[in-house]
């Protein structure tokens, strides 16, 4: 294997695909997501998205943010070149709502916050609360797998540039026009 | 951001290898042998070790609950002292002043004046007490998964280094090349793809 910190910084940039391929993704084809609990969860991007441009010596980032924020902006920022490299997603699920941010180059999830309790179902018992939250966080490191899983196996096929690529590249146009 | 916020933030690992039985026990030792060593009064910057969950400032690993379901549950504690950059200058200014009086010399040589300054820090370090910070780790052993739930750089470098120290384990970060390499069954063809992979150019077409 190769060393780490050289892996780390040579591959980063499959982590930025990833997000960006999320993002055509929740645009385009939701239903094809293979979500470990597919029927009952509803993905979305949530109100802050990193893009950044290193193309042609640039050396751009475009930050938006902010609840109901338009995303045009960032559209804009693919057809230049740039790539999602952070992404702030909801997990609308039926039962409650639950979020966390994404880090293309690390795969790292911040800002995870669990659904919201009543203070009556808050737990007191501090294994139970320990329990909550590692579930909640399993919950989160699960999806990013399954998520991250689906993309580089879609990745290495013949149909990421036969199919997946071409498909991009006119939702970029598209949305950009 | 850690395990009982509002908010939590996580980094990802895989571990690699085996506990030797008795499990618990040998998890308890090696914890001990690797607690965080109190630096308060003493001259040492900085102190990395493990602490209990619970009672992160009174570890006792005898008695401390270490299994929550089906995850050990402990923490990493890093505590280390800052001196106001303020305070050294004053302290450095007053040490040199005395030690040029002393040698009846003008001016310190670059090596003195580190020297002094290396024994200045070490005096106000000792007067200094650390700030603790609290990093908790969840490792579910049956997956061999470690959840470290900070996300800073420097601190999943200790993490790391002393992980490895204290288990004779390895951990392994995941990000996009591991994570794909590691844990997404990839065939064997489909890893050599990824070793000669490169980067789309969304305008032009895929590399590999």
């Amino acid at each position: 294997m190769l060393d780490v910190a050289v892996a780390y910084n040579r591959y980063k940039y499959l982590g930025n695909e990833f997000l960006t391929w999320l993002w055509f993704m929740m645009e385009t084809d939701r239903s094809a997501f293979e979500l470990p609990e597919a029927e009952s969860t509803n993905l979305e991007i949530g109100n802050r998205i990193v893009l950044e441009n290193h193309r042609q010596n640039r050396d751009e980032t475009i930050t938006i943010k902010g609840d109901g924020a338009g995303l045009e902006e960032g559209i804009v920022a693919l057809k230049k070149g740039a790539l999602v490299v952070e992404i702030s997603l909801v997990v609308k699920a039926p039962e409650a709502e639950w979020r966390f941010q994404l880090k293309g180059e690390s795969l790292n999830i911040s800002s995870l916050k669990p659904p919201e309790k009543s203070p009556a179902e808050a737990a007191d018992d501090m294994e139970q609360r320990v329990l909550e939250q590692v579930a909640h966080a399993e919950r989160a490191a699960d999806l990013v797998h399954q998520l991250y899983r689906q993309f580089i196996h879609r990745r290495l096929s013949e149909d990421w540039s036969k199919t997946d690529v071409p498909a991009m590249t006119r939702w970029i146009e598209q949305s950009a026009s | 951001m850690g395990l009982l916020s509002a908010t939590m933030s996580l980094a990802r690992y895989r571990v690699e290898g085996r506990i030797p039985d008795p499990f618990l026990e040998t998890v308890r030792d090696r914890l001990k042998n690797n607690a965080i060593r109190e630096i308060d009064n003493d001259p040492a910057e900085k102190s990395v070790g493990w602490t209990c969950f619970e009672n992160p400032f009174q570890p006792d690993f005898d008695s401390a609950n270490l299994v929550f379901g089906t995850h050990l549950v402990f923490s990493l504690r890093i505590d280390k002292k800052q001196i106001p950059a303020k305070v050294l200058r004053k302290h450095l200014n007053m040490a040199a002043a005395k030690r040029l009086k002393q040698t009846e010399r003008n001016s310190l040589t670059k090596n003195e004046k580190q020297e002094l300054r290396d024994e200045v820090a070490r005096r106000l370090y000792v007067r200094i007490p650390a700030t603790p910070n609290l990093y908790e780790v969840v490792w579910n052993y049956e997956e061999q998964l470690l959840w470290f739930f900070t996300t800073q750089k420097a601190a999943n470098e200790e993490l790391e280094s002393i992980f490895a120290k204290s288990f004779k384990l390895s951990i392994i970060r995941m990000f996009p090349f591991t994570e794909a390499e590691m844990v997404c069954d990839l065939t064997d063809k489909q890893k050599d793809l990824l070793y000669k992979a490169g980067p789309t150019d969304f305008q032009g077409g895929a590399h590999a």
